[in-house]
């Protein structure tokens, strides 16, 4: 039978983690996310024997993951923007070490401290890399709820399956919104030894988990190495929706919540006889360049839309390489875009009155 | 090689096997094999990090924990300690050490886990995650190598460095008024309830380096009967950036280090 809840965003992501059989917690307070931290305070432990650890930073939050997530475990923090500032460090060591691990950045508007409504600033940092050196996350973005729910499973999947950080990047308001959402059973905490893990000396010869290869030729070995396992991801992991899209004559492309505002802008404007279909990368890292280009060929044209000052965009354009005349919307400082603005907009850049 | 120096050694080896001393019964010590890779360190001579990775392994061999044990080592001179310790190790970022090693023992408590920090590491950058890590009383053992300095990166001053001591950061010597007085962590930890064990050791001298080893060996058996957190500072030295030879060292240690940083338990078990 099908287990239904209303359930707070940071909630039911909070609730997935324990039943994906998350092994550990380790995060610092910060709104719009403590949510998760408190849930699993009170749920996690007396349930499954989840480690829920508040630290005293991010920057402990995210080195005990890294402690945690080096012996093959579950694990998994959350924060919002300025505390997944305070954790890049951490996430390059992470990500250079190979260690498969959940982070969750609810992200608030910014820059500074900012506000605590819900923003899309940190687009480049999650995308583009945040920490030093060439490292990738695994960018997933859900834009209802039951996504918020979804991707915890996915992400430590995705995780292991490549020994990658996956970042679910979402924002103040799906985190703070209550929905239906639909709960997967309850997973084991069963341990897989994995043969690269340290969890104590296996087979005579200690195992090592590091980012330090202090010859420059090793380095780059490695560099290539990881490189390679971003071309694959790439390859395989891309994930989008396209909603009424084929009939359009203009696509807006936008990603989590603003994703879901857009779809009703699309709404409204079939009523109006425009044709309009959205475009949603679900996968923010590897974004869907061809995807987006394939269904927005021979369109009228691509309106953007985020909650700030125009990041994803960048990746817009250079998936449709100038084939299709691409325009910008955004608001920003935790500001939500209405339909009816958005499409004002559309019309606006695209049908008539000043561009 | 010059033919004198040739006869020199076979001469040397004949003697060898005649006196025919190396034989089992003679054997007083041999290094930890098991626990240590046979392999030159990268340290400079004299330093004390060699000293206490080969306490670490010998403790770990005669307990027979070398399966059980998992070692963080941070940014730092030690960085590289999992070329020399045959354990499982993590690296760790500088500072960060004590929160990676809370991390992997919450995740495996019935490991046994330590962290070998600098001075720099774990009394400046990484103050926040040492007194949390020792407040919270995670079951690990902390190895602390107080050498004044930061060795790695060329001898700037560290929070430990003395009064009127001289780095490449305090040229004309530390001037407590601007620069602050050295940072006694030891002292610190030992005031909060989660730690059991707070220990101040040195590896300058043979029956110096005879108690830092039980020291250790207490650890360890402590953390199996998870007592809270057990803290080791050494007082130690780097010959390389204190510009001294190593016996120089040594000397200034004892002359100038030991009375600022007094050797002994700071916190015991029953109270002392
Ligand atoms: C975030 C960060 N800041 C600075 C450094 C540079 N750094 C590397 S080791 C070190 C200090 C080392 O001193 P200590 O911890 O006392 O260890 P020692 O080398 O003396 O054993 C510094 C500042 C770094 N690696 N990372
Ligand atoms: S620089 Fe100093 S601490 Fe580092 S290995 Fe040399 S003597 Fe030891």
């Amino acid at each position: 039978m099908k287990e239904l809840k209303l359930m707070k965003g940071n909630e039911a992501l909070a609730e997935a983690a324990i039943r994906a059989g998350c092994d550990a917690y380790f995060g610092y307070p910060i709104t719009p996310q403590s949510e998760v931290l408190e849930y699993l305070s009170r749920e996690a432990n007396n349930r499954t024997g989840m480690t829920v650890l508040q630290a005293e930073s991010e920057i402990a939050s995210i080195n005990m993951v890294y402690g945690a997530a080096g012996t093959g475990k579950k694990v998994m923090t959350s924060s919002s923007s300025p505390g997944i500032s305070l954790m890049q460090e951490g996430i390059s060591y992470i990500a250079c070490a190979e260690l498969p691990c959940l982070l969750v950045n609810v992200n608030r508007g910014g820059p500074g401290l900012g506000t605590i409504q819900p923003a899309q600033g940190d687009y480049f940092q999650s995308v583009k890399g945040g920490g030093h050196g060439d490292y990738r996350l695994i960018v997933l973005a859900p834009s209802t709820v039951q996504e918020m729910a979804d991707f915890v499973g996915l992400s430590f999947e995705l995780a292991f399956k490549y020994r990658n950080p996956v970042l679910i990047l979402t924002d103040g308001a799906l985190g703070q919104m209550m929905e239906k959402v639909e709960l997967k059973p309850q997973m084991s905490r069963e341990f897989k030894e994995l043969e690269w893990a340290t969890t104590g000396r296996k087979n005579g010869n200690g195992r090592v988990i590091t980012s330090l290869h202090l010859k420059p030729d090793e380095m780059e070995v490695l560099n290539h190495h990881l490189q390679k396992k971003y071309r694959e991801i790439e390859k395989n992991e891309i994930r989008y929706q396209a909603i009424n899209c084929e009939d359009a004559d203009y696509i807006i492309v936008a990603y989590g919540l603003v994703a879901r505002i857009c779809q009703k802008s699309a709404d409204l404007a079939r009523e109006k006889g425009i044709k309009v279909g959205v475009f949603r990368p679900i996968t923010l890292f590897p974004f869907p360049y061809q995807q987006l280009k394939e269904v927005a060929s021979n369109k009228k044209g691509i309106l953007d839309v985020e909650m700030n000052s125009g990041q994803m965009i960048e990746d817009v354009r250079l998936a449709l390489e100038g084939s299709v005349p691409v325009r910008f919307h955004g608001r920003m400082g935790g500001i939500v875009p209405s339909p009816e603005e958005i499409l004002d907009k559309l019309e606006e850049k695209f049908i008539g009155g000043a561009v | 090689m010059s033919e004198k120096k040739m006869l020199d050694d076979q001469h040397y080896e004949e003697m060898i096997q005649e006196e025919s001393i190396c034989i089992n019964d003679n054997i007083v010590y041999e290094a930890p094999k098991s626990a240590l890779y046979d392999t030159p360190m990268h340290y400079c001579p004299g330093c004390g990090h060699g000293v206490v990775h080969r306490l670490l392994a010998e403790v770990i061999e005669e307990m027979g924990i070398l399966n059980d044990v998992i070692g963080v080592a941070p940014v730092g001179c030690s960085v590289l300690a999992y070329n020399y310790l045959n354990i499982d190790m993590s690296e760790a970022a500088h500072g960060r050490a004590s929160a990676v090693a809370t991390g992997i023992k919450r995740v495996l408590p019935e490991k046994l886990v330590f962290s070998y920090q600098g001075d720099g590491d774990l009394a400046a950058i990484g103050t926040g995650e040492t007194i949390h890590t020792c407040n919270r009383g995670e079951n690990i053992l902390i190895i602390f190598i107080n050498n004044g300095i930061y060795g790695m990166t060329g001898g700037q001053m560290a929070p430990t460095t003395l009064p009127d001591m001289k780095s490449t950061t305090s040229p004309f010597g530390r001037d407590v008024i601007t620069m602050g007085a050295p940072l006694k962590m030891t002292d610190l930890v030992a005031q909060l309830p989660g730690t059991y064990y707070v220990t101040r050791q040195s590896v300058h001298k043979p029956t110096n380096v005879r108690k830092m080893k039980k020291a250790i060996q207490k650890s360890f058996e402590y953390q199996k009967q998870n007592k809270g957190t057990c803290f080791i500072e050494v007082v130690s030295n780097c010959p390389s950036n204190w510009k001294m030879t190593p016996v120089e060292s040594n000397k200034w240690l004892e002359d100038n280090m030991l009375p600022y940083y007094p050797l002994g338990d700071l916190k015991t078990p029953d109270g002392k």
